[in-house]
């Protein structure tokens, strides 16, 4: 009985941490139709940054916003100095995209070298909760929170505010967005803005139980891009009702058959596209 | 006949390139004869990859995929005790078209970014299934010590220079092949649904048969390439299907030109090329190849073959 | 034999009925324009015909068959051909190749993968004939997007012919055409042999008139008037409708 309520647990503050960037790159696709492969690195730089701050000043904090600042920074400017002279040009975007996969990467592995991290957990959640008869560490507890208040507030935003009725218009027919008069390039640039706002916190609140490492930007690369292909395309819904199946499964799977947990995530994904093609929330395109 | 009529002519650059190949061993030194396999085995691939980006405009994202299939096939069976050649690249080929058979029921419905997406997921699960499948593939530390094959008549193809002959005669089987494809009254539907899908279902074609036998054919020739690289390098880890293959393969059909004959094997070259360049030069030869990349596309997204043949006529 | 039977045919898009309860019969060889104001449903109708679109409700035959579930492709192997309102033609490729495409498209020869096609003489002699038939041989290596808009609508009109159909529904062929251009193409469908049932759609009302025996009238989705030239001439709806 512990054992699954760890397990659930465990699945459910990664499919959190899941959630904050497979948000980012489902908005960036259903809005831009643009695969960003850099979505990934996103998180590494995040993570690799906050960790520098976090060295420093021992503020997780800080550390947050000082990786979400130059992780948004990094994301305007490959969007409005790059991305946009390719505008509907997806296969251009997308190779532009892998370009800064590697200078990333490199970059990273230049300053902060190869060996595997774990970012120190903030100081008020390095301890552990008892829940019925188990102990689980609260920092767990803390990111399954936290996802789920940026889930709120990107509904809010989403529902409730102008420009998520723009991006939700956009998402839908982009076509009808560029003939309404509004600045299509600033949503553009607001959007993957935002995208790379919630991929660097996903990768300092990942930061402490996932690491941070060469090669973490593919793996949530993929993570990402399973998400977004069961949950559907440009939804949040989706990708938040993904990462829970993607993080439980792929917990689950872990725990249960650690070598097969690919093939656990592979037959869900197959199966949708085969039924569903646009995912459980997906949009239908004509 | 006059000297300017043959230099002219239509086989004169093919002739003097494939005189200038048979001689490089003599020519070169040993680094360079293994930089002009990794070219001929890069072209194969990308040559595969055209048949769906540069002809039928599907933009695969994925096509890694039946590459590794085929250098994992030919590892696992080269481990087991399998030295003929042959037998190897015909079960590759076929685990190449049959992934392309499976993945393409689930992608080719698909259009445009969606399309790109599916197919990138689809290989990148494959990326992962080899690296955490560790009691079968060994994960992260792949399958080394895969050794060469033999071709028959008692020859094996352990030294480089047997290798780079017969890789060049691979080379050129598949051209010749492909150049009878693309020619052929299914190249040309293929061309036709590039075009316009709309008329060419208006015109009667089933467009998606087309498209998935299309695929299939990519899936094949892409497995020979992978089965290829296997044995020439004698290893194979998870990067065989890594989306960085997939990805150079597109930007191979960029640089050289898709839609062409020669445009895949010209970019392979120069990838190839830049890459061991850059790689002898620095060690941060990765951080110098994404600069390149996002330089040549920003430039040069046509194409610097099409923009070639543009000038010529 | 009717070439096509429409039967109680309907499409919605959302709340929008587009296509209301229509039923027409077109008889084999016969010529019929289908005209009406602009957004009356006619090239809906025109993709719902050719399987571009599937009804909500409502049957299609096409010369006895029931087509109702076929897809587009399997309707042109029927004998049904189309031109479209916007040049829908290959931009990139020569125009010998386009029309090769076209007279390819009916042959089993259109699945081999390990011949070349020049090997193919049937096709390509097919491909010969009819460009010189409508003499544009000595643009056969010409890239079809340099062609002139005149010429691009008039080899719409071509390719539908490479594919020897018996049905050909011709989606305003004229559009954007010069005075002179329109009489050309004009002349060309009039020329077309008497076993080709044609159907066109066209805002030219002089053209309509000129090629077709009958006419019908579409307006809102529904079929307003249906008759010879004389009746439709004299029918005061018909008139409302288009000055009103």
């Amino acid at each position: 009985m512990a054992f699954w309520i760890i397990q659930t647990l465990n699945g459910l503050s990664f499919s959190m941490m899941l959630f904050l960037v497979a948000s980012g790159f489902t908005l960036i696709f259903g809005l831009m139709k643009i695969i960003n492969i850099a979505h990934g690195s996103f998180y590494l730089l995040s993570a690799y940054i906050g960790l520098t701050v976090l060295r420093a000043t021992e503020n997780f904090l800080l550390a947050t916003v000082a990786s979400s600042i130059a992780v948004v920074l990094v994301g305007i400017a490959m969007q409005s100095l790059f991305l946009r002279r390719f505008y509907m040009k997806e296969l251009q975007q997308v190779l532009l995209t892998f370009g800064f996969v590697l200078i990333i990467a490199d970059l990273c592995l230049w300053i902060w070298g190869g060996n595997p991290v774990a970012l120190p957990k903030p100081s008020l959640f390095r301890g552990s909760i008892w829940i019925g008869n188990v102990v689980f560490p609260s920092y767990r507890l803390f990111v399954i929170l936290v996802g789920v208040i940026i889930a709120v507030g990107l509904w809010i935003f989403q529902e409730k505010t102008k420009f998520g009725a723009i991006v939700r218009a956009g998402v839908d027919d982009e076509e009808m967005l560029r003939g309404s008069g509004i600045n299509i390039q600033m949503v553009f640039v607001g959007v993957f803005g935002l995208g790379a706002l919630l991929a660097g916190i996903g990768g300092m609140i990942g930061g402490p139980f996932v690491g941070v490492f060469p090669g973490v930007d593919i793996s949530m690369l993929l993570l990402a891009l399973v998400v977004v292909i069961i949950g559907g395309v440009g939804s949040l819904k989706g990708a938040f009702v993904g990462s829970l199946f993607v993080g439980l499964v792929d917990n689950f799977g872990k725990a249960l058959f650690p070598e097969l947990s690919l093939f656990t995530l592979f037959a869900p994904m197959a199966i949708i596209l085969a039924i569903r093609p646009t995912g459980l929330f997906g949009k239908i395109e004509e | 006949m006059k000297v300017a009529e043959i230099i002219k002519g239509p086989f004169f650059l093919p002739s003097l390139f494939a005189v200038l190949i048979i001689l490089l061993p003599f020519l070169f030194s040993n680094y360079y004869v293994g930089l002009a396999i990794q070219i001929f085995i890069m072209a194969i691939f990308a040559m595969s990859l055209d048949i769906l980006v540069g002809h039928t405009g599907l933009p695969s994202m994925g096509h890694a995929a039946y590459y590794g299939v085929a250098g994992y096939a030919t590892g696992f069976l080269c481990l087991a005790g399998v030295k003929n050649f042959w037998l190897v690249i015909v079960l590759g080929m076929g685990l190449g078209g049959l992934t392309a058979a499976f993945f393409g029921l689930l992608a080719i419905r698909a259009r445009g970014p969606y399309f790109m997406l599916i197919t990138l997921a689809l290989s990148q699960v494959l990326w992962g299934i080899a690296f955490k499948w560790r009691s079968v593939t060994k994960g992260d530390d792949g399958l080394p010590g895969i050794g060469r094959p033999e071709i028959g008549m008692g020859i094996d193809l352990k030294p480089d220079l047997y290798f780079y002959y017969f890789t060049f005669a691979i080379f050129l089987i598949v051209l010749v092949a492909l150049f009878i494809l693309l020619n052929s009254p299914f190249g040309y539907t293929l061309r036709g649904i590039r075009e316009s899908e709309s008329r060419m279902k208006a015109l009667g074609y089933h467009v998606w048969l087309y498209k998935y036998v299309g695929f299939i054919f990519a899936g094949i020739f892409a497995g020979i390439s992978g089965a290829l690289w296997v044995y020439y390098s004698g290893f194979v880890n998870p990067s065989n299907f890594g989306v960085d293959l997939s990805v150079k393969a597109l930007l191979m059909l960029i640089l050289g030109g898709s839609g062409s004959l020669f445009g895949p094997l010209i970019g392979a070259g120069i990838i190839v090329l830049l890459e061991n360049l850059v790689s002898g030069f620095t060690e941060r030869w990765s951080l110098v190849l994404g600069i390149v990349y996002v330089t040549v596309i920003m430039l040069f997204s046509e194409g610097i073959f099409s923009a070639f043949k543009r000038g010529r006529n | 034999m009717k070439a096509l039977e429409v039967q109680a045919l309907s499409k919605n898009f959302g709340g929008l009925r587009a296509i209301r309860d229509i039923s027409l019969e077109i008889e084999e060889g016969e010529r019929r324009a289908i005209i009406g104001p602009n957004g009356a449903g006619k090239t809906t109708l025109f993709h719902l015909i050719s399987g571009f679109l599937f009804p909500s409700s409502g049957h299609l035959s096409l010369f006895g068959r029931e087509v109702t579930n076929l897809q587009a492709h399997q309707r042109a192997a029927l004998g049904m051909a189309r031109t479209f309102q916007v040049t829908n033609l290959f931009q990139k490729l020569t125009l010998f190749d386009n029309i090769l495409l076209g007279v390819q498209a009916m042959k089993w020869a259109r699945f081999c993968f390990y011949r070349r096609v020049k090997g193919f003489r049937e096709i390509m002699h097919e491909t010969e004939s009819l460009l010189k038939e409508w003499s544009l041989w000595e643009k056969k290596d010409v890239l079809l997007k340099n062609l002139s808009y005149g010429e691009q609508r008039q080899i719409e009109v071509i390719m539908a012919l490479a594919t020897k159909p018996r049905l050909l529904l011709l989606d305003e062929p004229t559009a954007g055409l010069s005075p002179a251009e329109t009489a050309s193409v004009t002349s060309i469908i009039k020329g077309l042999p008497r076993e080709i049932t044609t159907v066109l759609i066209e805002h030219d009302m002089d053209v309509a008139f000129e090629i077709a025996e009958r006419i019908t009238v579409l307006h809102f989705g529904s079929i307003l008037a249906e008759g010879s030239l004389d009746q439709i001439k004299g029918n005061p709806k018909v008139t409302e409708i288009y000055l009103g």
